[in-house]
């Protein structure tokens, strides 16, 4: 497989995902500009970024729906393109990618899609009385899918993933639009997932999401991983630190947000409420550790004559992450 | 957080009836895919049966109202103008009914569903295959809907039950081979809105500019010479010769070398847009 390496690491299983150089156009744009993506084995996996970032192009292409124009991917071994059947046998679509059928009631889509998956008649009848109770759809069970609630539908759409046992599954935004305990309920199926020893790759835009549930993530910005890594070793990567700052006085902030913005390297946000500042500590800025940064923060805004209520020094969310790694320019390799 | 949900596991108890069974089965071979997809298609016309009468009615009212209101002006009587309409009007019911072999393809791709079919390990044909077992059962219901209605109010074909069976055949015949137009369509158009309103801008001048209400001596030469060339007309006579008992040998050929033109365009095209990665 040209330009693929398939030797697995000492010690771990193949990777469920390995793609190279993945470039996919639709007319003049350009979703996928040179994809390069490694999804261990046995993981949750999250990919993240903005709408229109290439996300779904991926788990398309990755699902066999979708030929790239260039670049190569295996999944679980099988070439996308040339081993389709192969690599079908193996994955469940859910989320946005997929759906069931409106006109049919829940039941009758999860017994169809049963046939499909190669139960017999009895077989794919239990099975679907099964996922019925398991994902509290019984009182509905009769009911045509377009009478369903959003979180109805979504829960049949995830069920119908689940009906047979596959080694990876893609759950393409699998929780949008859903209401807390729906997504609580998601969240506790995804974990059981993996622990079943399943490979997971999730995409999501909501980041305590992926914070929550992957190993891994990779942000993915204008078609290509603008960053991979654990969700520390983002959180580390995008800065070693965020420092919160209540003032005394809201007067004193355009002020502060000058004094700081030259001794941490980057704009002091001020923050809808007048009296906070955050202030991001950039990771390699220097020798000092970010407490030792924030000291000195902090020593400046007295010597200034600025009062500080409150502060506190903290790691960045990985929301902070996040609109640090797709806002910045110089991480965009898209089109030009 | 830990909330208790039933039935789905929690990440100390990985296996609750939620997840899937292990092994896993083998893929549906062709006929098993093809018949669970026929199986969704009775169901849709159980669940959603507005579809089969929505559009037979017009036909079913043109029937009622031109027989008793032009009926005796016509072909001096009411009941031989109804010998003479319902072949047509029987025509006009099925190849309405044949544009939702295009809605029904749309809907599942511009609504996902196509994703998830073509994800799964199957004979990749069988939404196709399936959908037309559930276009052959919306055909037989439409033209038994007709045809009772008609002798119900006096029709007395000549050519009794065996010409009804071979009139019914021939016109599923032609049906079925023009749904693959009907699917081209449904692949090529944005929504089932636009494929139902281009079905019925394409059918309504083939079927009312024919010899379903009238004989086209008295028309205009200009719409003569389009009633001769329009395969409708030539169905319609087929249908007529076959359900008076002396069928039509000549247009019976010309009905089936259309479909098999029909078929040979447009089956083709129908398998390749399906099968075509965007």
């Amino acid at each position: 497989m040209d330009g693929v390496t398939r030797i697995p690491p000492p010690g771990s299983t193949a990777p469920a995902v390995e793609a190279a150089g993945l470039v996919k156009r639709f007319g003049p744009t350009r979703a996928l500009a040179g994809l390069d993506l490694m999804v261990p084995a046995g993981t949750v996996y999250g990919l993240l970024g903005p709408n229109g970032a290439g996300k779904t192009t991926t788990v398309r292409i990755l699902a066999t729906l979708l030929a790239p124009d260039a670049g190569t991917a295996l999944v679980l071994g099988h070439d996308v393109v040339s081993e389709a059947a192969a690599v079908r046998r193996e994955i469940a679509l859910a989320g946005q990618s997929a759906t069931v059928d409106d006109d049919l009631t829940g039941r009758e889509n999860l017994v169809f899609l049963g046939r499909l998956a190669g139960l017999g008649r009895r077989a794919a009848r239990t099975r679907a009385a099964d996922l019925l109770a398991a994902f509290g759809l019984e009182q509905v069970a009769g009911k045509q899918i377009k009478t369903y609630s959003g979180g109805m539908r979504r829960r049949v759409d995830l069920a119908a993933s689940l009906i047979a046992a596959v080694g990876l599954y893609f759950l393409d935004e699998p929780t949008a639009g859903l209401d807390p305990v729906s997504r609580a309920q998601v969240h506790q199926l995804i974990r059981s997932l993996a622990a079943r020893g399943a490979t997971v790759l999730l995409t999501t835009q909501y980041l305590e999401e992926a914070d929550q549930l992957a190993s891994r993530i990779a942000v993915i910005d204008h078609g290509t991983i603008v960053a991979e890594g654990t969700p520390g070793e983002l959180k580390a990567a995008a800065g070693t630190g965020i420092l919160r700052i209540r003032l005394a006085d809201p007067a004193h902030r355009p002020r502060a947000v000058r004094l700081l913005a030259p001794l941490l390297g980057q704009p002091a946000l001020a923050e809808a409420d007048p009296v906070m500042l955050t202030a991001a500590i950039p990771a390699a800025r220097s020798a000092q550790t970010p407490s030792e940064q924030a000291a000195e923060a902090l020593t400046q805004l007295a010597r200034a004559g600025i009062a500080v209520g409150e502060f506190a020094l903290g790691q960045p969310s990985l929301d902070e992450v996040f609109i640090a790694l797709t806002s910045n320019d110089s991480h965009r390799k898209g089109d030009s | 957080m830990t909330t208790a949900v039933p039935g789905i596991a929690s990440p100390g108890t990985p296996d609750l009836p939620g997840l899937p069974a292990r092994p896993r089965p083998q893929p549906p071979n062709a006929m098993t895919a093809s018949a669970a997809f026929g199986w969704r298609a009775l169901l849709k016309i159980k669940h959603v049966p507005e579809q089969l009468f929505d559009v037979i009615a017009i036909p079913v009212v043109f029937t009622l109202m031109f027989t008793s209101l032009l009926g005796g002006a016509l072909a001096g009587s009411t009941r031989r103008y109804l010998q003479f309409i319902l072949p047509g009007t029987l025509v006009m019911a099925v190849l309405l009914v044949s544009m939702y072999a295009g809605v029904g393809l749309n809907t599942d791709v511009s609504k996902g569903l196509a994703d998830r079919f073509r994800s799964l390990p199957i004979w990749r044909a069988a939404p196709v295959t399936g959908a037309l077992l559930g276009d052959v059962a919306r055909y037989l219901l439409a033209a038994g809907l007709v045809t009772g209605l008609g002798l119900a109010i006096g029709f007395r074909p000549p050519g009794g039950a065996p010409g009804m069976l071979a009139g019914t055949g021939l016109l599923l015949v032609f049906a079925l081979s023009l749904s693959w137009a009907w699917t081209t369509l449904g692949l090529v158009l944005r929504t089932p809105q636009a494929v139902m309103s281009t079905g019925t801008v394409v059918l309504f001048p083939l079927t009312l500019a024919s010899n379903v209400f009238v004989r086209p001596q008295t028309m205009p030469g200009w719409l003569q010479a389009f009633v001769k060339i329009n395969p409708v007309s030539h169905l319609v006579d087929a249908e007529r010769g076959l359900l008076a008992g002396h069928p039509p040998a000549g247009q019976v050929t010309l009905v089936l070398l259309a479909s098999a033109a029909l078929t040979a365009v447009f089956a083709p095209l129908t398998a390749w847009l399906y099968g075509r990665h965007q």
